[in-house]
């Protein structure tokens, strides 16, 4: 987005006219048209934060890049800065609020949308009711519903209430009282054809596309059967046909009660209506919890053992796989560099194969070659053995290390290539003159200059490997898994597939996003910490030479 | 569980994607247009109800679904879009993210009017609190019984069933001509025939205790208590006596390698086209990949281990409303009316081989041997476990199945110890 043809940019007019502009010009109608396009969209779907920020970082990009006054720095920071706050900032903050609540299964809804699908899914059929032909009718701005009966059409008004349990209008619309209801009563004198009434004297048949129109209102209507408040209400699910409902559960704004068997459930502080024995009813709602997800992983005695174990192997692992990568990647880049070497060029680009492939299709065919009984290396190249190359404990470890130092190394014999061939020359001849040995020139002179310039990426492949799930999870699934805890953790998980599994996102199990959001936000401080001490390292490193 | 191709490898990754959010931002699908990719034409040949014709013009329903099911329901949405003027956005969407996917977009209010999905979602879809009622009235009797009962919970229908699967043995008539009666009948044909494996049954290295259910069954340990009205309740039944009778017989089969954890879906299938082995357990899906061998194929009753029936799990598929839908109106129309239908429902089964839940539209698909076939495994079969515990369940049964196979585990104790496993974790969830 940042216009790097120009260095320093002239007012538009005719006589400093120049092409760098006319780019700059399409570039920022292209910005403006999709920033446009975005801001409608928002303000059309009412998604009112979304709208509001996309204005601001319209208006300012338009500033920054059509303004001179002292908002040069700005055109190059601004398109950055914006993708931090989107992809990274909102994300870990987002994160963070799902970590402090117990947003999973069953915590999905808000409390109002729990109330109304607990109060629905309690309203059912009366048995042996059978289905009545049905038409919605109205009486001045009062709905209800006229139903056949045999050779008679009885009618009645209802009201309709919304998830908190307030009673709306035909729009939806909160009102401050319910219409008076009219129980179902024969009508003299209505006319029908088949299924369907024509005319119902005292009301007007609601027209269809109205009906259409206002469906969730009259999805919602009831309209009682008779004056016994307890005999239920007629309402429809398909316009057509009219059942007899009965509702078991009430809310008063505060609690439910089960009037069927005269059950009083209180909210409990946790997202639930719960009875006195603490027994909950099903949804509940989300609430904030605290740091309750955060102490999980360490007071629940479930989790705290294997937690460790698996902070271990995935320290173990990372390092291992930094280390592993490395020294393979340098010394193929040290023998190729050699300039006797012949087909060197070849042989580099055959060595960058591995890292061409996807990692999770290499990884998912890697587990298809350490396969026990079917598997290309034990029937073939081993003649046959029976290694269990993924099942055993430490093979599994050894075949993920093996698997990931094959994804892993032209990587870094792409980055060591190049640090090598970045080395003066001057400063070897420098060490030959000086009568070190070849051996002595690497370990003293080049190894340390190599060292100083791919730390960095030493660093970032370290974080990288910390939260490698594509290939634990294409690999292994994170077995074989552990036969002495009780978590659904294995040998080879690290800490990210271990979230995965517990935390349920893997499909199997409840899903609790809280605990998920939590514990990946304690990865992440894992990881920060290790690569901010690694960094300053690397400066102490930089200053000693 | 099964069928774990590319598919999974993609859902995997897109879950990867998604894990990197912490399901946060709304995924953003594509919605495909009725025109795309349906390799069908889409014929509106019957006016499928004879009520009058509704006014539904300005009304929009979104309805997920998967790449199989995709010509059918568009089908069937054209249908309706020419008898009511109403718009249908069909979304095919990628079936294995459908599920969380529902849970998570529902309560925002972004989520489809209508999803497809399996009958045993419906426990972590009535605890979320995203799913709808839905009334069948008069239609419920034209259903297959056992469909109906798999999408109820405490007397309510929340879903327009328009499938039933479920395994069965699948026999190459050629290696072996008769039905096995027991697991050892199976294995003693397979030697005779002299075929490179006896019975294949895929496990994996993470177990696949699907497929191995009706033989755990066949010892008496079903999973959970069963209420009167053949609903689940959350009490295991897997452990005691015959739970441990059965760890014992798959640590016996597992050392005598009649069953192995490196035999994967991919593997038995390929296998089994290959006439390496006279039987296979596994399901309709499997069906298409025996085309070389279509015509020596039998379905017959899976062969029982323990003395008592050998009783698949039954699956039902079907199409879900969502709780938050603003036309539930519509959407109920749409299902009960449309897809409903003995011309849909029969080209779903087209779609996918798995038998219709509707009585007429089953029928008509049994003039197939194969599919009359599973359909009469069916009847011996009962309704996978929808309710939350069985999220549990899966996270614990499959693996220890696969460590007792591989020896890993003793019999006894790994058996008693999952059952403690899953019972701590059922209590904490609670």
């Amino acid at each position: 987005m940042a216009d790097k043809t120009e260095i320093s940019p002239p007012m538009w007019n005719s006589k400093t006219f120049s092409w760098g502009f006319v780019v700059k010009l399409i570039l920022m109608a292209i910005v403006n048209a999709l920033g446009v396009y975005i801001c409608f969209f928002a303000f059309v779907k009412e998604s009112w934060w979304i709208f509001g920020f996309m204005l601001v970082v319209l208006l300012l990009l338009d500033y920054v890049y059509f303004t001179n006054k002292h908002t040069l720095p700005m055109k190059y920071i601004l398109p950055g800065v914006i993708f931090l706050l989107i992809f990274q900032i909102f994300v870990i903050l987002y994160t963070l609020g799902v970590a402090f609540t117990n947003y999973g299964t069953g915590h999905n809804l808000t409390k109002d949308q729990a109330v109304s699908q607990i109060l629905s899914s309690r309203e059912s059929k009366v048995e042996d009711s059978k289905g009545y032909p049905l038409t919605a009718i109205q009486q001045g701005d009062q709905y209800g519903f006229a139903v056949i009966e045999g050779d008679t059409v009885k009618a009645g008004l209802g009201a309709a209430h919304n998830d908190a349990g307030n009673p709306i209008n035909v729009d939806a619309a909160v009102i401050s009282e319910a219409p008076e209801e009219v129980p179902l009563a024969v009508v003299e004198g209505a006319e029908f054809s088949g299924k369907k009434i024509t005319s119902v004297p005292g009301y007007e048949i609601v027209p269809t596309q109205f009906l259409v129109k206002h469906q969730q209102f009259f999805a919602k209507l009831r309209v009682p059967v008779s004056d016994d408040p307890t005999a239920g209400s007629i309402r429809t699910t398909d316009m057509m046909n009219g059942f007899e409902y009965k509702s078991t559960f009430s809310y008063d704004g505060t609690n439910l009660v089960d009037t069927k068997n005269n059950v009083t459930y209180t909210d409990n502080g946790k997202g639930s209506f719960a009875d006195e024995t603490g027994h909950a009813i099903e949804p509940g709602w989300q609430v904030f919890i605290g740091f309750e997800n955060f102490t999980k992983a360490f007071t629940d005695p479930t989790y705290s053992g294997p937690f460790l174990r698996v902070l271990l192997w995935n320290i173990a692992f990372a390092l291992l796989s930094v280390i592993s990568t490395f020294l393979l990647g340098l010394f193929l880049a040290a023998v190729f560099n050699e300039e006797r070497v012949k087909g060197r060029k070849i042989y580099r680009t055959l060595l960058l194969l591995p890292y061409a492939f996807p990692a999770f299709l290499s990884a998912l065919i890697w587990s298809g070659l350490l396969n026990t009984d079917f598997g290309f290396i034990n029937n073939v190249l081993l003649g046959g053995a029976e290694v269990p190359w993924l099942t055993d404990d430490w093979l599994a470890k050894l075949s993920v290390l093996g698997v990931n130092l094959w994804l892993g190394f032209p990587y870094m014999f792409l980055i060591c290539t190049g640090a090598l061939q970045a080395l003066p020359a001057d400063i070897k001849e420098a060490a030959k003159v000086d009568g070190a040995s070849p051996l002595r020139t690497w370990f003293s002179v080049t190894g340390p200059l190599i060292l100083v310039s791919t730390a960095p990426v030493l660093i970032a492949s370290f974080s990288f490997n910390f939260n490698n799930f594509t290939l634990i999870y294409m690999l292994t699934e994170g077995g074989p898994r552990f036969t002495d805890v009780s978590a659904p953790v294995g040998a080879t998980d690290i800490l990210i597939s271990m979230v995965y599994q517990i935390s349920g996102i893997s499909g199997q199990g409840a899903r609790d996003f809280g605990l998920g959001s939590a514990l990946s936000i304690l990865i992440f401080i894992i990881v920060a910490v290790v690569s901010a001490l690694g960094f300053r390292q690397t400066r102490k490193l930089e200053e000693m030479i | 569980m099964r069928g774990k191709t590319i598919t999974a490898t993609l859902a995997a990754l897109a879950l990867m994607l998604s894990l990197a959010g912490c399901g946060g931002s709304t995924p953003s699908e594509t919605a495909a247009p009725d025109t795309s990719g349906s390799s069908e034409p889409a014929p509106a040949t019957e006016t499928p109800t004879e009520e009058p014709s509704q006014d539904y013009a300005g009304i929009e329903l979104t309805v997920w679904t998967d790449e199989t099911r995709n010509a059918p329901v568009t089908a069937a949405a054209q249908t309706f879009e020419a008898a009511t003027g109403a718009k249908v956005t069909i979304v095919q969407k990628n079936y294995d993210d459908i599920r969380s996917d529902f849970i998570t977009q529902v309560p925002s209010g972004k989520g489809p009017d209508i999803t497809i999905g399996a009958h045993d979602w419906l426990g972590e879809l009535i605890a979320n609190g995203v799913v709808a009622t839905v009334e069948l009235g008069d239609k419920t009797s034209d259903f297959e019984p056992v469909s109906i009962q798999a999408f109820s919970q405490d007397g309510q229908v929340y879903g327009v069933p328009y499938a039933i699967e479920n395994i069965a043995l699948i026999r190459n008539t050629k290696l072996a001509a008769e039905a096995p009666a027991t697991w050892d009948d199976a294995l003693a044909a397979a030697k005779e025939a002299g075929t490179k494996y006896g019975v294949l049954l895929q496990v994996g290295e993470t177990g696949d205790p699907y497929t191995m259910y009706p033989l755990q069954v066949s010892f008496g340990a079903p999973v959970f208590a069963q209420n009167d009205d053949g609903s689940y309740k959350a009490e295991l039944t897997l452990g005691g006596e015959p739970g441990n009778e059965f760890a014992a017989w798959l640590a016996e089969q597992g050392k005598a390698k009649n069953i192995s954890t490196s035999i994967t879906y991919d593997i038995a299938v390929e296998a089994f086209s290959k006439e390496q082995a006279p039987f296979i357990i596994g399901g309709p899906w499997m069906i298409d990949s025996f085309a070389d061998i279509a015509d020596q194929l039998a379905i017959d009753p899976i062969p029982s281990a323990g003395g008592q029936v050998a009783a698949p799990f039954t699956g039902v598929q079907g199409f879900y409303i969502s709780a938050q839908s603003t036309n539930p109106l519509v959407a109920t129309d749409f299902l009960t009316n449309y897809i409903a239908t003995e011309d849909i429902q029969y080209q779903l089964y087209q779609a996918g081989n798995r038998t219709p839940a509707l009585t007429a539209a089953a029928e008509k698909a049994k003039s197939d041997p194969i599919a009359a076939g599973f359909a009469e495994v069916a009847k011996t079969a009962v309704p996978m476990p929808s309710i939350t515990a069985m999220g549990e369940v899966w996270n614990y049964w499959g693996v220890t199945e696969a460590n007792i196979i591989a020896g890993k585990q003793k019999p006894t104790d790994g058996w008693e110890k999952m059952v403690s496993d899953i019972q701590a974790a059922i209590d904490k969830a609670q």
